[in-house]
C-alpha cells in the first residue's frame, strides 16, 4: 500500500474523543448519580449563598423566643432555635460552610500530596519505594484521635488544628492507592515505550503514570470528601473542632443530641443536611467509578 | 553493505533470580532467559528472531536495548557497550534505537493525543523545537506510515489494530533511528492487516537503510521479511543462517522441527506433509536440562547432547548451527 | 449423511450504548455426521458469535434470532434445563485460552468426574478411570499422577489437551473448538492438531473448528465456510476452496500469507483497507470498500450466498474470480 500520496494538507482536522470525554457520558446517563449531583449543588450553593440572602444572622439571638423552640413556619424559624435562642436553620447554612470547605481543601491537600508521593514510590520501586512507604506506614500507625487530642491540648481549640489533622493523615490512603495503580501501570507497553524513547524518568511520572491514575483517583476523592466531612463532625461532636460562635455540622449535631428528647426536630434537621450530602457524595462516588470502569459494574 | 557491525552482541547472558527471599527463603533460583548468545546486525539489514515460549527472545530484544540490565557479556553499539554507560549518556543513544510492540493498542498512552504520542520522542531529544514544526513533522510521519494526518487529535482507542500499530511506527520511527525492534509487531492483527504492516515496514527499511530485529513466533512472515534468522531455544543460539538457509537447507532438528510443524494453507501438501511432531513439552526456563537444553525432545539425541552444550559452529557460508548432530532431515 | 447440526437465518445482535451491533447476519449452515466444517474469519467477522449463540452463551446484551436445529430438535433459546441436556453432553465446545477456561481452584479430577457424575450418573470411581483413560486417549503422560493437579501445574499445551479430553468424557457427536491452538506454540499446535486428526479418525464425531489461521483449516476440515463481516462470504468443500476461491475476499486472504512451502514474493500481496465496524455496515456488498473487483452492483445490494455449484455457495455479485 503505497503510502507518499496521501494528501499532508486538505482535511481540517478532527477533534479526539478523549476517555474522559466517554466517562463524562456515562456520567451522565447514570440517573442516581445526576441526581445527588444536582441535590448535592443545592445544598453546597444554599449554604454559600446564606449569607447574600438577606436571612438573621447566624449569631442573631432571639430573646423573645426559648432555647430549643420548635420549628415555626410563620416566623421563619425552619428548625426552630438553639441552645442560645438562634436560628437554627440559619446556623446549619452556615456550619456547612465550614464542613464543606474542610471537606474539599483537606481533601485538595491530601490529594497532591498523596498523588505525587504514591506514584513517585510506585515509579521508583526498590529501596526508595520502600522507604516511602514506611513513613506512610508509620504515619498511619498514630491513632487519630489521640492525635487530635494531643494537638488540642498543646494548640486550643481551633478550626486550623482540624485542616492540619485531617489533612495529616489522609494523604497516606491516597498515596497506597496511587502506588498500587502506578506498580500495576508500571509494567505496560506505553511506560516501556517512552523509557525507549528516552523520556526522563520525572516526565514519564507525570506525563504517562499520573495521567492514567487519575481513574481511581478522582473516584477516591468523591470519597474521600464525606469521609473528612465524617471526621471533622467527629472532631466537633467529641468537642474538639469549631470553636463558637462558629460552627458545623458536628458541633450541631453534637448540641442537638444532647436535647434530643425534648427537642427531635434539632438532630433530624441537622442531622439530615449530614446524612443527605454524605449520601449524595457516595452516590457520586459510585456514579464516577461506573463511569471511569465500566466494566467492573 | 559496510563492513563494521552496526550492533555486535557477544555471549550475552540475561539471568533473573527469582528466588523467595525473606523469612521464608528458598532454594536459589535463576530464570536464564538469555544465556550465552553472539550475533552481529549490519546496517540495512533484518535478523529474524524466532522461537517459542521461554527462547528468551523478546528479553533479548530489550536487553540490546538496555531496558533490561544485562547479567553478563556485552552489547556493542556502534563501537561502544551500552551497559557500561552512564544514565545520561546511554538516553542520548536513545535516539537511534527504538522498539515497536506486539500489542499495538497497549503500547500507546490512552490518555494522551495521536499527535502526542508521535511527537514525543522528537521533543525530548529537540525540546528547543517549535510547536509548528513539531506539529508538521508529526503530519508528515503520520502520511508516511499510512495514516491521514487530519486524525492527529484523536485518541488510540479511537483506531483499529492495524492503525493503533502504525501510530507506534510512525512514533519510533520520527527520530529515524538506525534500528528499531520489532517485538511480534504483527502477531495481534488479523491476517489480512498483517501483510499491510509487513509491506510497510520493509518500505520504509528500503527508503531509510534501518536494520531491523524481528521477533516473532511466525515463519511465515519472519521468513518474508528478514535477510537473516536465528533460531533461539531456552535462551541459546539453535542455528543462525541467511534467510534461504533456515528454509530450504535447516540443519538443526529444532529448525526442522518448526519448519515442519508452520500449517500450509493447502489441503494436499498439509495433509500429506510428514510433520516431525516432537514429543513433550517445552522444558521449564528454571530448570533447564543439562547439555543441549532441546535434547529432551530431540529425535537425534544421544549421551554426549547431555553432557555437553554444543558450540556454535560455521555449517557453510554465514550459516552456523550448534548441534552435536547437525545435518538435513533424514 | 444426516446433519447433526442446521442453522438456518441465524441473526445475532447485542444492544450497546452507542446502537446495536450486528454480530451475526443471517447465517445458515450445516454440519453432517462425522464431518469437520472449518470456519475462517478475522476479528469481527462473527464466527466465534455464532457457536457462543448456538451453545447459549451469549453475553448478557445479546440476543439471538432464527433457527439452531441439533438432530432435528430446536435448541436456539430454549430453557436452560433443557440446553444443558446437549451442551456438554452431545455438542462440547473448547476455547482459546484454557488456563481461563478450567477452573483454577479445582483439581483436574474434580472437574473431569463432576462432569461424568452429573451427566451420566457414574460413581465416583468408576469416574475416575473414566477420567485417568481419556487422559491418556489425549496423550497426557502419567495420566494417573498427573489427574490430581491442578490447571496451573499444566503446561499450555497439556491444558489444551485436558479441555479436550474434558470435552470428550460424555462422547458428544459434535465438538466445537474456538480458536484451539492459537494460543499456542507453533510445536506444541503442531501436536494438538495431530490428536484432533487422531480423535477424528477414531471416533467419527464431527467438528466445528473456529480459526482465523488457513493453515490449519487446510489440516483438518472437509468443508469450510469463509465469514466476513458477520455473513458467509463463501462455502465450500476444502480443496476447490484452496485451489479456486471464488470470493474476492478469501482470494485476497490466501494470496496475502507469506509461505514457506513456496519461493519468497518481494512484496506480500494485501487486502487494502480496515475490516467493517459491525455498527455502521455500509449499504450493498460488506466488502466492497477493500475489493478491487468492486463494481456498481456492490454498492447498492448486498450479495446474498448463492450456490454455484452443488456444493459451493458464495455471496458475490460476480460470476467467476
Amino acid at each position: 500500500m503505497a503510502v507518499t500520496n496521501l494528501t499532508i494538507d486538505g482535511a481540517p482536522e478532527v477533534q479526539g474523543r478523549s476517555l474522559w470525554a466517554d466517562a463524562r457520558n456515562r456520567f451522565f446517563r447514570n440517573k442516581a448519580a445526576v441526581t445527588s449531583l444536582i441535590v448535592f449543588t443545592i445544598i453546597v450553593v444554599a449554604c454559600f449563598v446564606a449569607p447574600f440572602l438577606g436571612l438573621r444572622a447566624p449569631d442573631y439571638i432571639n430573646w423573645n423566643l426559648s432555647s430549643w423552640s420548635a420549628p415555626d413556619l410563620q416566623t421563619g424559624y425552619l428548625l426552630g432555635t438553639d441552645g442560645n435562642s438562634r436560628d437554627l436553620f440559619v446556623r446549619t447554612l452556615y456550619g456547612g460552610q465550614i464542613s464543606l470547605l474542610v471537606g474539599f481543601t483537606a481533601t485538595l491537600v491530601s490529594l497532591v500530596i498523596g498523588v505525587v508521593w504514591g506514584a513517585s514510590a510506585g515509579f521508583l520501586g526498590g529501596k526508595v519505594d520502600g522507604f516511602m512507604m514506611r513513613i506512610v506506614d508509620i504515619l498511619y500507625s498514630i491513632p487519630f484521635i489521640f492525635f487530635v487530642i494531643m494537638l488540642t491540648v498543646v494548640f486550643g481549640r481551633n478550626i486550623v488544628l482540624i485542616y492540619v489533622a485531617i489533612g495529616a493523615v489522609s494523604w497516606l490512603d491516597m498515596a497506597r492507592i496511587v502506588r498500587g495503580q502506578t506498580i500495576s501501570i508500571r509494567r505496560k507497553e506505553f511506560i516501556e515505550a517512552a523509557e525507549a524513547s528516552g523520556v526522563s524518568k520525572w516526565r514519564i511520572i507525570t506525563r504517562h503514570i499520573i495521567p492514567n491514575t487519575l481513574g481511581p483517583v478522582v473516584v477516591y476523592v468523591t470519597l474521600t470528601v464525606p469521609n473528612v466531612i465524617l471526621t471533622e463532625s467527629f472532631i466537633s461532636f467529641l468537642g474538639m473542632g469549631t470553636q463558637e460562635p462558629g460552627s458545623s455540622w458536628g458541633q450541631l449535631v453534637s448540641d442537638a443530641a444532647v436535647v434530643m428528647e425534648i427537642a427531635p426536630w434539632a438532630i433530624i434537621g441537622t442531622g439530615a443536611f449530614l446524612a443527605i450530602t454524605l449520601l449524595c457524595l457516595n452516590f457520586i462516588g459510585d456514579g464516577m467509578r461506573d463511569a471511569f470502569d465500566p466494566k467492573d459494574r | 553493505m559496510s563492513a563494521a557491525p552496526l550492533l555486535s552482541v557477544q555471549d550475552l547472558k540475561v539471568h533473573f533470580d527469582v528466588s523467595r527471599k525473606g523469612l521464608f527463603a528458598g532454594p536459589p533460583a535463576v530464570v536464564k532467559a538469555v544465556d550465552g548468545v553472539t550475533f552481529d546486525l549490519k546496517p540495512g539489514e533484518t535478523l529474524g528472531l524466532v522461537g517459542e515460549s521461554g527462547c528468551g527472545k523478546s528479553t533479548l530484544g530489550r536487553a540490546v536495548l538496555r531496558l533490561l540490565p544485562a547479567t553478563k557479556g556485552r552489547v556493542v553499539w556502534l563501537g561502544e557497550d551500552l551497559h557500561t554507560l552512564d544514565h545520561a549518556a546511554m538516553q542520548e543513544k536513545r535516539r537511534n534505537m527504538q522498539i515497536i510492540f506486539q500489542d499495538p493498542l497497549a503500547s500507546l498512552n490512552p490518555r494522551m493525543t495521536v499527535g502526542q504520542i508521535i511527537a514525543e520522542p522528537l521533543t525530548t531529544f529537540n525540546p528547543n523545537m517549535s510547536g509548528n514544526e513539531v506539529k508538521e513533522r508529526v503530519r508528515q510521519m503520520m502520511a508516511k506510515v499510512g495514516l491521514l494526518p487530519n486524525q492527529i487529535n484523536r485518541y488510540p482507542h479511537e483506531f483499529s489494530g492495524g492503525q493503533c500499530q502504525r501510530i507506534g511506527i510512525a512514533r519510533a520511527m520520527i527520530n529515524n533511528p538506525r534500528m528499531i525492534v520489532c517485538d511480534e509487531p504483527v502477531s495481534a492483527l488479523d491476517v489480512s492487516i498483517q501483510a499491510q504492516i509487513v509491506n510497510l515496514l520493509m518500505d520504509l527499511q528500503a527508503e531509510t537503510g534501518m536494520s531491523l530485529i524481528f521477533i516473532s513466533h511466525n515463519l511465515s512472515v519472519v521468513r518474508h521479511i528478514s535477510h537473516r534468522i536465528m533460531v533461539l531455544y531456552l535462551g541459546k543460539v539453535m542455528e543462525i543462517a541467511d534467510r534461504d538457509s533456515i528454509y530450504a537447507n535447516p540443519l538443526h532438528p529444532y529448525t526442522q522441527a518448526l519448519n515442519s510443524a508452520v500449517p500450509i494453507p493447502d489441503p494436499d501438501l498439509e495433509r500429506q506433509k510428514d510433520r516431525i511432531v516432537l514429543k513433550g513439552d517445552l522444558p521449564s526456563p528454571l530448570n533447564p536440562p543439562s547439555g543441549c537444553p532441546f535434547r529432551t525432545r530431540c529425535p537425534r539425541a544421544t549421551e554426549i547432547c547431555a553432557q555437553q552444550m554444543p558450540e556454535l559452529l560455521p555449517a557453510g557460508p554465514s550459516h552456523h548451527v550448534a548441534c552435536h548432530h547437525a545435518g538435513p532431515r533424514d | 449423511m444426516a446433519a447433526i447440526l442446521d442453522v438456518q437465518g441465524l441473526k445475532t445482535s447485542f444492544t450497546t450504548p452507542e446502537g446495536p451491533v450486528r454480530a451475526v447476519n443471517d447465517v445458515s449452515f450445516a454440519i453432517h455426521a462425522g464431518e469437520t466444517l472449518g470456519i475462517v474469519g478475522e476479528s469481527g467477522s462473527g464466527k466465534s458469535q455464532i457457536f457462543m449463540s448456538i451453545m447459549g452463551l451469549l453475553a448478557k446484551n445479546g440476543r439471538a434470532e432464527g433457527s439452531v436445529k441439533f438432530k432435528g430438535k430446536e435448541i436456539l433459546n430454549i430453557p436452560v434445563p433443557e440446553l444443558n441436556k446437549i451442551r456438554g453432553v452431545k455438542m462440547s465446545m473448547i476455547f482459546q485460552d484454557p488456563m481461563t477456561s478450567l477452573n483454577p481452584y479445582l483439581s483436574v479430577k474434580r472437574q473431569m468426574t463432576e462432569v461424568l457424575e452429573t451427566h451420566r450418573g457414574m460413581s465416583q470411581d468408576a469416574a475416575l478411570a473414566a477420567a485417568i483413560e481419556m487422559l491418556e486417549v489425549v496423550q497426557i503422560p502419567e495420566a494417573k499422577r498427573r489427574v490430581h493437579m491442578y490447571p496451573h501445574e499444566f503446561s499450555g499445551g497439556m491444558r489444551q489437551r485436558v479441555m479436550i479430553a474434558m470435552a470428550l468424557l460424555c462422547e458428544p457427536e459434535l465438538l466445537i473448538a474456538d480458536e484451539p491452538t492459537t494460543a499456542l506454540d507453533v510445536t506444541v499446535q503442531a501436536q494438538i492438531l495431530d490428536l484432533l486428526g487422531k480423535l477424528k479418525r477414531e471416533t467419527g464425531m464431527a467438528i466445528a473448528l473456529i480459526t482465523h489461521d488457513l493453515g490449519v483449516i487446510a489440516g483438518l476440515a472437509d468443508r469450510v465456510m469463509v465469514m466476513y463481516a458477520g455473513a458467509v462470504a463463501e462455502r465450500a468443500d476444502a480443496g476447490p476452496l484452496f485451489k479456486t476461491p471464488q470470493h474476492p475476499y478469501t482470494q485476497g486472504l490466501l494470496r496475502s500469507m507469506p509461505r514457506l512451502d513456496e519461493a519468497r514474493a518481494e512484496r506480500l500481496q494485501t487486502i487494502g483497507g480496515q475490516p467493517p465496524n459491525l455498527q455502521r455496515l455500509p449499504e450493498g456488498c460488506t466488502f466492497r470498500d477493500r475489493c478491487v473487483y468492486a463494481f456498481d452492483r456492490c454498492a447498492v445490494e448486498r450479495p446474498p450466498l448463492r450456490p454455484v455449484s452443488p456444493d459451493r455457495a458464495k455471496a458475490c455479485h460476480l460470476e467467476a474470480l
